[in-house]
């Protein structure tokens, strides 16, 4: 377990050091002028670029000073100093600004993942080859499908705008009712998968030894399933939500932006829109940790939920 | 994007059955007695398969509105009158005007080759670097393996997205063409892990065949054997990966376009179309609907006839 954990961590640390040095070196490596880059179109006066020089540590030329910047930036990101978007903003305070919003977003989706994907999972899975089986078959199929672009700004359209069911935006302090909407569309995708993985993880260890056991020792079916099978089908499932938490925080950009909510996603698509360079780069940053931690965090509760992971 | 690493889930059953471009041998030892091939045996199960041939259908459509759009349109997607704005459909215009006064169907029929050329290349570029990482990892194991597969579960971590939206970013004034380009390059280097991982299982399962060691015994070189021998093995199940990738691949260029990142006017894609659509929803709603349609119908027909195929010829699966 301990070996597992260590091997698990130092993939972490890789991947952390080569998603940040590219994310660094593409945005402020190798440009023409960095602080111009930053200032975006607006004009440096020599005051400015001396105290960014001296700041940035600009003086420093080659592969050396190169690294030196990486460290700094890295640095800098580890201790929650993200710098200022170019409307002047601490990008960490509009962080902690959108944070709550986008948890709570990713907290509807996850429980419309559980509540209405794990269930129809486990009757699917009960049923297999049922009429309910194959049509929930094809309907995660057509979920798995259809792209967020097209399933957002179409679901807020139908269910927003024409038949008026739910607001079609959510606006700067969004009620649950409003986030309700969104939180669907979100979670949709989780909940087509989770659905597939409950079935197929159910119709599983329906077959096996042990539940034959149970069977045989004249157990009714309403005790195998709940306390026999589902112990042991709903392990990836929850491994898999716990992954799903992580994408939701980070995977939410083109929800909130459709649907004008004011969470991490949301200023990512503004921060595009507008090409403000430092805000886009210090969100990634952060959501880049964010799923490196989570995906680390989900492996090390697979191997404690489920022993064999940790001899493969 | 997700639905892209479910695939991985099912990769080794598929990996497993050594589907073969090479004859299968019905009596081999321990197998079931058959008297199909189990190539012909999944051919048999597709053609009854009706999400098949809508599948194929719909992908042969795209695939002729991208080669010849003006087949389908006669009005000029690049024609566009104010005068026009949200106009209903009238002439060729079946769907009507969007806000800048386009033909919204004509928008449609053209943008299909931009995403199909960036889906398909995007996918043979996968390919590609998937079948030599695959191969060598596969073939060779040992310390080439534990270092390739690292590399996998590297680029495996890192959010295609996020990636994606940094490394195009920077491209934000280049030209068309290296756009094109650019949005296919992103894709490939983020997207070729799953095929990669596919593709090693079964030059695993393939390379402990009898009759690779009989071309070994007969003094077959290394590059004879993965050539020869091992590929054709390997090949099937890559390719329904792949075709899956590429339906994903659309998805995921619709996306970057539709955040102003991936492609940029005068290029038409369907990800620009659904995104100017959805701001004028409340006026017209046709021009948001019609890309849409577009898309969703050509990321289901590509993904589904992945998983057609692949469900033929894994009959563990359902």
């Amino acid at each position: 377990m301990f070996r597992f954990i260590l091997r698990r961590l130092l993939q972490m640390v890789l991947a952390f050091f080569g998603t940040t040095l590219i994310v660094y070196a593409l945005m402020f490596a190798g440009q023409g002028d960095p602080i111009q880059a930053l200032a975006g179109e607006r004009p440096v006066t020599a005051a400015q670029r001396a105290y960014l020089t001296q700041k940035y540590h600009l003086d420093q030329t080659g592969v050396g000073g190169f690294f030196y910047r990486y460290l700094d930036y890295v640095k800098n990101l580890l201790q929650g100093d993200l710098g200022q978007s170019l409307t002047g903003r601490q990008i960490g305070d509009i962080l902690q600004q959108a944070w709550p919003v986008t948890v709570r977003l990713a907290l509807i989706a996850l429980a419309v993942a559980i509540v209405f994907g794990v269930t129809a999972g486990v009757i699917a899975g009960i049923r297999r080859a049922s009429i309910f089986d194959n049509s929930t078959l094809v309907l995660t199929l057509l979920v798995l499908g259809i792209p967020t672009i097209v399933l957002a700004p179409i679901a807020q359209y139908f269910l927003g705008v024409k038949w008026q069911l739910f607001p079609p935006t959510a606006g700067a302090q969004p009620s649950l009712y409003a986030l309700l909407l969104p939180g669907i569309v979100l979670g949709s995708l989780s909940l087509a998968t989770a659905l597939r993985l409950t079935r197929t993880s159910v119709a599983e260890n329906l077959r096996a030894d042990y539940v034959r056991t149970a069977r045989s020792k004249g157990l009714v079916k309403r005790r195998i399933v709940s306390v026999h099978v589902l112990r042991n089908s709903l392990i990836p499932v929850v491994t898999f939500l716990g992954v799903e938490l992580g994408n939701l925080m980070s995977g939410a950009i083109i929800t909130e932006g459709v649907f004008n909510i004011p969470g991490v996603g949301f200023n990512l698509f503004r921060g595009i829109r507008t090409e403000d360079g430092p805000l886009v780069v210090g969100i990634v940053s952060v959501l880049v940790v964010v799923y490196l931690v989570s995906n680390l965090v989900v492996d090390v509760l697979y191997a404690v939920l489920d022993p064999r992971i940790r001899y493969e | 994007m997700s639905d892209f690493e479910t695939v991985a889930a099912t990769e080794d059953q598929a990996a497993r059955r050594g589907v073969s471009g090479e004859p299968a041998t019905p009596d081999r030892i321990g197998a079931p007695q058959r008297a199909r091939s189990l190539a012909g045996d999944a051919w048999r199960d597709l053609r009854r398969n009706p999400i098949f041939w809508v599948s194929l259908a719909l992908v042969v459509l795209a695939a002729a509105m991208a080669a010849v759009p003006s087949l389908f349109t006669a009005n000029d997607p690049r024609d566009c009158l104010l005068s026009r704005q949200h106009a209903g459909p009238s002439g060729g215009a079946i769907f009507g005007y969007d806000f800048q006064g386009c033909d919204v169907y004509a928008r449609a029929v053209y943008g299909t080759r931009a995403s199909l050329l960036v889906g398909a290349l995007a996918a043979l570029a996968t390919g590609v670097i998937a079948l030599v990482v695959g191969m060598l990892a596969g073939y060779f194991g040992g310390w080439v393996d534990a270092v390739l597969s690292r590399v996998i579960d590297i680029v495996l971590g890192i959010p295609l997205l996020l990636a994606a939206i940094v490394l195009l970013k920077r491209l934000s004034t280049s030209s068309d063409n290296v756009r094109l380009f650019a949005v296919i390059f992103v894709l490939a280097v983020l997207g070729w892990t799953t095929a990669a991982r596919v593709i090693r299982s079964s030059v695993i399962t393939a390379k402990e065949q009898d009759y690779v060691s009989a071309a070994r015994m007969l003094g077959a070189r290394n590059g004879r054997i993965m050539w020869r021998h091992i590929l054709p093995n390997a090949l099937a199940p890559a390719i329904v990966v792949l075709t899956i990738a590429l339906g994903s691949f659309i998805a995921a260029e619709a996306t970057l376009s539709f955040l102003g990142i991936g492609l940029k006017a005068p290029t038409i894609s369907w990800g620009q179309d659904i995104d100017t659509g959805r701001i004028h929803m409340r006026e017209s709603a046709t021009p948001l609907i019609v890309p849409s349609a577009f898309l969703a119908l050509t990321v289901l027909a590509f993904i589904m006839l992945g998983d057609a195929i692949r469900d033929a010829f894994d009959p563990k699966l359902r």
